[in-house]
């Protein structure tokens, strides 16, 4: 006992934090500039896993099998899948209905997340059933402690998600497109105003929270090496719940939400399975009820 | 003057039955009477979420959940007197009295989740219901006594044609007449604008609990009696996608109106079976790969289109209006 709260679970918990972030990100985003709970987004996940698992099949005897070329390439092409469907889910689903009740969008979410999932599952060469995802880069474990060791894997997570999460912040922070972005996410109609196209911006945004889960879907596929087509639905669920946490809508909030989520669900799993599996919703629970806004959220009123 | 109105409901009703009762002489076989049966439960259930999504506007995911608590709980109760003794018939006051105690339940886990979580609105309100109808799932795939991941075996066929009907014809008798009373009206107002609805001095949260314990209520006593249908309570009957399709029932008939409920609860049935056998008869005839799943595609397609191009479904709010009587006109 008392071997659970060590070293190796906080590891394992920045490393599943890593992928929740990602995930978590495309959420806030989407959240922040159109407020939709995209529901598909967790599917967007998904299929960055299979188009990494396709890319593999593709590319990998004509790479003749070294690593980490083939890791770009299923990186890339990972992204570009995922963002490219979050781009038209965005155009043929969600933008008929921006100016219609919010309840539109979210139902309209759900379908859309069960048409990609029952898609997958129904097409003849993807199918319903588990795949192995292969092995594009073989992983050894590091001694960084007595009972502690980190995975090359776990670097990689850790670090796609570092460069990544530091791309989007200089783009927010620094750029045109960025500057945008924050002023839709305040004010809609005043950033029309401004000149500013919204749908485009919307369409971006898109375009970047889905290639992100995308990211996410090849590094989960790489790290816990199974997948089919409802994979996307409880990490979807929680990389939510994360972004709630750390105050939707709120960039840095999503990724601290979501690194709290890896560790505190890696330590409940270690104490106990049933735990681990509910410890999501608990937390979002009693952050609704406590702090409906997050940790880093604003404080907002209805309007009446 | 008021002038009594003819129970139309019931008079449907009785002539729904009397219509199975003769189709069954000329060869409507046990098949379609389970499809007929299956129709009557998802009434059951489409029409106690209206009560919720629609009547008061909780967006609520969960409704499986609730109807999870009412199938494990009447299953257990008559598999129980079931084994003590197995004479059918003499156990169907049983049966009912399980039936209502797995409302019952299911009433009481619909409170306790209520007044937690009937403070969010809209969206918020969507994904903890969700949580909470996958938590409901996830701990009867883990209490052994119950199956476990197994599901509970055993259950004996109680729910015959006429007891299905009774019950679909008992709650959308009583979820009528309370939309229709002054209650109801509350609760639309809540619905339209809950701010004002407050301010106005209608007890919001009040009305939200009792509602959603009522809709869990009904929803308890489906899951019992499709149980009972099945002769299996299994975790995965009870998962979020059938949430949804009761959800996608609602819907397409108009949220807001029990007509519409009865209605797509039925077309939908029909639909999907229909589907089914369509989809496994292009497989043998063609000899393609073809996935059971096409139909839930079907399913979400329809689901997004409603969405996109009839946000207000078949029927609106609008009710069927069978009075001989004209009715003033309310505009």
């Amino acid at each position: 006992m008392g071997s659970i709260f060590n070293l190796q679970q906080v590891v394992n918990g920045l490393q599943l934090g890593s992928i929740y972030a990602l995930i978590a990100l495309g959420y806030t985003m989407v959240y922040g500039i159109v407020r939709l709970i995209n529901f598909a987004h967790g599917d967007f996940f998904m299929v960055g896993a299979y188009a990494a698992y396709g890319a593999f099949f593709l590319f990998n005897a004509a790479l003749g099998g070294s690593g980490l070329p083939m890791a770009g390439i299923a990186l890339v092409l990972a992204m570009a899948a995922s963002g490219g469907i979050a781009l038209l889910t965005n155009r043929l689903a969600y933008k008929p209905l921006r100016y219609k009740p919010k309840l539109s969008s979210l139902i309209t979410a759900i379908g859309v997340s069960m048409l990609i999932e029952y898609v997958f599952s129904a097409i003849p060469f993807i199918g319903p059933s588990f795949r192995a995802f292969p092995e594009i880069l073989p992983s050894r474990p590091i001694q960084i402690g007595p009972n502690a060791t980190i995975s090359t894997q776990a670097i990689l997570d850790i670090g796609v998600a570092a460069v990544l999460m530091i791309g989007l912040t200089v783009l927010v922070r620094h750029t045109a497109l960025g500057k945008a972005m924050r002023a839709v996410s305040q004010d809609k109609d005043a950033a029309k105003l401004m000149g500013i196209d919204v749908e485009k911006v919307i369409g971006w945004t898109f375009l970047i929270g889905g290639s992100f889960a995308g990211a996410a879907g090849l590094l989960a596929g790489m790290t816990y090496p199974r997948i089919f087509p409802f994979m996307g639905i409880l990490p979807g669920l929680k990389a939510f719940i994360a972004a709630v946490l750390g105050g939707i809508g709120n960039i840095p909030g999503a990724v601290l939400g979501a690194y709290i989520m890896g560790v505190a669900e890696t330590f409940a799993t270690a104490y106990n399975s049933l735990l681990g599996e509910g410890i999501a919703f608990a937390i979002l629970i009693v952050v609704l009820l406590v702090r409906p806004r997050g940790i880093l959220g604003e404080k907002t009123a209805d309007k009446i | 003057m008021k002038i009594p109105r003819t129970p139309w409901l019931l008079v449907v009703a009785a002539g729904f039955w009397a219509v199975v009762q003769l189709l069954r002489l000329v060869g409507f076989n046990d098949y379609y009477l389970f499809i007929a049966n299956l129709s009557l439960v998802y009434v059951i259930l489409a029409v106690s979420l209206n009560l919720i999504n629609g009547i008061i506007g909780q967006f609520s995911l969960g409704h499986m959940g609730f109807a999870a608590v009412g199938a494990y709980v009447s299953g257990s109760i008559t598999t129980l007197i079931y084994k003590l003794s197995p004479n059918v018939a003499a156990h169907y006051p049983g049966f009912v009295l399980a039936l209502v105690a797995g409302g019952v339940a299911a009433a009481l886990v619909g409170v306790a989740i209520g007044f937690p979580t009937l403070r969010l609105k809209g969206d918020y309100l969507a994904i903890v219901t969700l949580g909470f109808g996958e938590i409901i799932r996830t701990i009867f795939n883990n209490i052994d006594a119950v199956g476990g991941p197994r599901g509970l075996l055993g259950i004996p066929k109680f729910s015959t044609f006429t007891v299905i009907l009774a019950f679909a014809l008992i709650t959308v008798a009583v979820i009528r007449n309370i939309a229709e009373s002054a209650h109801g009206r509350n609760m639309i107002a809540i619905r339209e604008n809950e701010l004002a609805a407050d301010l106005v001095g209608i007890d919001t949260t009040g009305y939200k609990v009792k509602v959603f314990a009522l809709g869990a209520f009904f929803a308890g006593v489906g899951g019992g009696l499709y149980a009972h249908l099945l002769q299996i309570a299994h975790p995965t009957q009870f998962g979020f996608i059938y949430s949804v399709q009761v959800l996608i029932m609602v819907y397409a008939g108009g949220v807001g109106s029990l007509t519409g409920s009865v209605l797509a609860a039925f077309a939908l049935t029909i639909l999907t079976q229909v589907l089914k056998s369509f989809l496994s008869w292009l497989k043998a005839a063609t000899d393609l790969p073809i996935g059971g799943d096409w139909y839930m595609v079907v399913y979400a397609l329809l689901l997004i289109l409603i969405m996109l191009y009839r946000t207000e479904g078949l029927m609106g709010t609008r009710e069927a209006k069978l009075m001989i009587i004209p009715e003033e006109d309310e505009k």
